[in-house]
């Protein structure tokens, strides 16, 4: 029996595990995927919001604010790419900029620090690649961007180094309550028994609540289209720069990467298929077309691969955090859509708070907070990389060109804990096989480290887990 | 680190004639830098024949074309390193370079020739829409999974694009044992050579469909189903025409692109239709003592032609060292015109050309009858006429020095596909 289980270990639920396992308790998170990051938390904007956007009083605004505040820190703890690049919200000669002023509003009383009104001269000189038709913008000082794998990787690491388990391919099917505890159903395995049960289950988190809980939620996936640019554009604007909500919706933005890339996206469109992840001709045309409104020539030719994200919008347009009323023992982290990233650290911690509260938990003492990410040759002098190779030759060795990812980051990320089992979990790692030639090279390489390193079949090895195999066997045997 | 009076980066088959006619000049003091674990390139995947006809009159695999240069390379000593990846290379010709024996080193250079070859383009840059599940290769890749890994990367399989890797590995695949169920083309006419129109897809039974994208993806692990739809003049899919064919597999065949990272990082001017340097007669890029052959210059249908490149390369870039910086002025630019798409070189210096110089480019489209003229200013020089000539295949024009040098004052050169 645990004491919780944690059900998905994307940004959320490796969160609220990492808050958890600074307690004195016996945590497990179950993740479908076959990896952490899966599923909304590997396609978003990769950015940390300010907390203007969200409305006064909603658990949106409560909880992002209090997470941009908190990122900084967790990210040197835990060793993640953070940046604080500042946003603009861009407002054009034909838009109303009193919905500007109400944004400002709005952020101020959020508690939004770092928050101003740019006119068109000042905007000019910090960002001079912004249309000709953008008279002023809302700029927010602490708004920032992250990557979001290398976030979720090292909450789930970091928790797993204190303690937490983690079970991949592990498919909730249903959730009952049974005197004090919980019998969690599994797909293809033994039921798992616990205490207290944290639904983080991002587009499913509605099913899993419903399985316990006669107050019925309801998540529909919003859908989100992205294209990735080349980092050849890659200061083609360095704050995230976001178009005036308006009735068109909330507009599209373009954003560096703390990767050096360009981020355009998203749209938005609900949609009834929760694994609908296909990108459709009519999303690029329309981010094509709307991301010119504030972007002067966008460089679109630049695209080095595009993508689509669905988020969880609750039916209620805000976060559902907390116990369920009917069902004692079983919190929600729910409906975690944007500024979902942005407010991960505050949920977890809150969560994680309940939860021990509840089981009348105490801090442990030998809690680690930090963790130390996969080391970055890149970030190293001349002379203390030569060191590195001297003692460790594979990072001598360039797997992926375009990114220049030595076979030594590959390793190790596959041998850390959770560590990387297909193509993906190394791209999403390590970024081999993320720049433009888009694992083009790397891919067979990729496959042969796999293979050596997990003493598995090269047909065994898969893009991201399930039946994703690459190859089906030998010439002619097939 | 040493220095060496010439570093080529790249063991392919441009940076092997490069290196070895610049041997053959005089310059012994060679050093080729190769990312892979052997030397040869992407030929060392190209296991198909049809190389060497116009270089050894025999039709060779791509291997042993490779080892032809290899050996060369190999009698004559050329000093090389494998498994070293290039990272930076200064204006000032400094390369630093990695590998795993050597650490990160530098080394300086009196003559840079870049030969790093190309990549090809990915879905990503195709913004292909639908889902994002196994089964998507390049072609190139799945020919590198077959022909050296020996794996088959699929049983039912589209292709989309009809470029050479793409129409060979249809070929492959067939005979590997995997069913080739179509090959599209964007473009109404094919990106390929027209010998491997035949020979791969003709004698299989594949039918190409010209005009025509693919418009969705499915599955969510592997792939599931593509559909493809007709193009309009647009080359935006036309409602209605779809097609959806139930595969595991996409091979995309869509267009060659030079890898130039490093070249901008030296500063060498790069040409927007080529995305490859913009070269003189020399081969030399706008940074002195830096040149440029093979397909990172700009990507070239037949092996043969790199290695005829290169090897005036290398030749430029050992009277480069022998005899020092250029100082001639005069400047004959080339100008493509109507239907050539550019020029290599783009431009001419009239008092330090070589003899001949062979100038290489494309068509745009396909032009059936027409001749390629050649203007010196306003007076036409030369008229080849020519049956067929498409995008697929590259043409070349011949200039003497003697004919250049008896026009003084020349301001530039036209070259020209016009009808007749």
């Amino acid at each position: 029996m645990f004491d919780v289980v944690v059900i998905g270990a994307g940004v959320t639920g490796c969160a609220i595990a990492r808050e958890l396992s600074a307690y004195d308790i016996n945590v497990c998170v179950l993740e479908r995927g076959e990896d952490l990051c899966s599923g909304t938390s590997k396609a978003n904007s990769a950015i940390v919001h300010a907390g203007f956007d969200a409305k006064c009083g909603s658990k949106k605004a409560l909880y992002n604010v209090r997470g941009s505040v908190m990122m900084e820190k967790l990210c040197k703890d835990l060793d993640v790419p953070y940046k604080r690049n500042g946003s603009l919200v861009t407002c054009s000669k034909d838009q109303d900029r009193s919905v500007l002023r109400d944004l400002l509003k709005q952020g101020e009383e959020n508690g939004v620090e770092g928050l101003r009104i740019v006119e068109k001269d000042e905007l000019k000189e910090i960002e001079p690649n912004l249309s000709d038709d953008i008279e002023c913008a809302l700029l927010a000082e602490t708004g920032a961007i992250i990557c979001p794998f290398h976030l979720t990787y090292a909450l789930g690491e970091n928790a797993a180094a204190n303690g937490a388990h983690f079970r991949l391919n592990t498919e909730v099917t249903g959730v009952a309550k049974e005197g004090d505890h919980f019998v969690i159903d599994i797909k293809d395995a033994p039921s798992v028994e616990t205490k207290i049960v944290v639904n983080a289950a991002g587009v499913y988190a509605d099913d899993i609540h419903n399985m316990v809980s006669k107050n019925k939620l309801h998540i529909v996936a919003r859908k989100g289209q992205y294209f990735l640019l080349d980092k050849t554009v890659g200061n083609y604007v360095t704050h995230t720069v976001f178009q005036l909500p308006g009735k068109m919706g909330k507009g599209v933005l373009m954003t560096p990467t703390v990767h050096g890339n360009i981020l355009v996206g998203p749209n938005a469109e609900d949609i009834e298929d929760k694994e609908g992840t296909n990108t459709t001709l009519s999303g690029m045309d329309y981010l094509t077309k709307t991301i010119s409104l504030s972007i002067a020539n966008p460089p679109l030719k630049n695209v080095i691969t595009s993508f689509a994200g669905l988020r969880a919008h609750e039916d209620g347009e805000d976060f559902v955090i907390g116990e369920a009323t009917d069902a004692e023992g079983f919190f929600d982290a729910a409906g975690i859509e944007s500024p979902g990233l942005s407010s991960a650290p505050a949920i977890g911690e809150d969560i994680a708070k309940m939860v021990a509260e509840k089981l009348g938990a105490s801090l442990k003492t030998d809690f680690v907070p930090t963790r130390k990410g996969i080391l970055n040759p890149a970030e190293l002098s001349f002379e203390e990389r030569n060191k590195l190779i001297k003692e460790k030759p594979e990072y001598g060795q360039i797997i992926c060109r375009c990114e220049s990812i030595s076979e030594g980051e590959i390793l190790d990320a596959i041998h850390r804990p959770l560590g990387a089992r297909s193509l993906d979990g190394v791209k999403r790692r390590t970024r081999a096989g993320m720049g433009r030639c888009q694992s083009g090279f790397c891919s067979p390489k990729v496959m042969e480290i796999l293979e050596r390193e997990l003493n598995m079949d090269y047909t065994a090895v898969t893009k991201n887990g399930g039946g994703s195999q690459i190859v089906y066997g030998e010439n002619k045997q097939v | 680190m040493k220095e060496y009076e010439l570093v080529i980066i790249g063991g392919g088959p441009a940076g092997l004639a490069a290196a070895v006619a610049a041997f053959d000049a005089g310059i012994k003091d060679i050093l080729i830098l190769e990312r892979d674990h052997s030397l040869g390139g992407i030929l060392n995947q190209c296991i198909h024949n049809g190389f060497g006809l116009h270089t050894f009159k025999e039709e060779l695999t791509g291997p042993e074309y490779a080892a032809r240069f290899t050996d060369q390379v190999l009698e004559r000593g050329i000093e090389y390193k494998l498994n070293t990846m290039v990272m930076d290379i200064s204006p000032e010709k400094m390369v630093c370079a990695m590998n795993s024996e050597d650490g990160m080193f530098m080394i300086p250079a009196k003559a840079v020739i870049l030969a790093m070859g190309c990549r090809e383009r990915s879905r990503g840059a195709l913004n292909i829409p639908g889902y994002r599940p196994a089964g998507i290769f390049s072609a190139g890749t799945a020919q590198r999974l077959v022909n050296m890994e020996g794996q088959m990367p699929g049983k039912r399989v589209v292709i989309l694009g009809s470029g050479d890797i793409g129409l060979i590995m249809a070929r492959r695949m067939t005979l590997e044992g995997a069913k080739v169920l179509v090959v599209a083309e964007l473009m109404p006419y094919s990106g390929g050579l027209k010998r491997n129109i035949v020979q791969c897809l003709d004698d299989f039974d594949i039918p190409l469909k010209l005009s025509h994208t693919v418009t969705d993806i499915e599955g969510r692990e592997r792939v599931e189903a593509v559909t493809i739809a007709k193009v309009g003049a647009d080359r935006r899919p036309i409602p209605g025409t779809e097609i959806r064919y139930e595969c595991d597999t996409l091979l995309l065949s869509c267009g060659l692109i030079p890898e130039n990272e490093l070249s901008q990082n030296i500063g060498v001017e790069l040409s927007p239709v080529t995305s490859g340097p913009i070269v003189n007669d020399g081969l030399e890029t706008n940074i002195p003592g830096v040149f440029a052959c093979g397909n990172v210059l700009h990507v070239h249908d037949l092996v043969d032609y790199v290695s005829e490149e290169a090897a005036a390369a290398g030749r430029n870039a050992a009277s480069f060292i022998q005899n020092g910086e250029s100082t001639e002025s005069d400047k004959i630019e080339l100008c493509p015109e109507g239907g050539v798409r550019y020029t290599v070189p783009v431009y001419l210096r009239p008092g330090k050309m070589n003899d001949t110089v062979t100038v290489r480019f494309r068509v745009g489209e396909v032009f059936k009858n027409s001749s390629i003229v050649t203007y010196f200013d306003d007076d036409e020089v030369m008229r080849r006429k020519k049956q067929i000539m498409a995008p697929g295949e590259m043409e070349q024009v011949i200039l003497k020095k003697s004919d250049i040098l008896a026009k003084p004052g020349m301001k530039k050169i036209t070259i020209r596909v016009e009808e007749g």
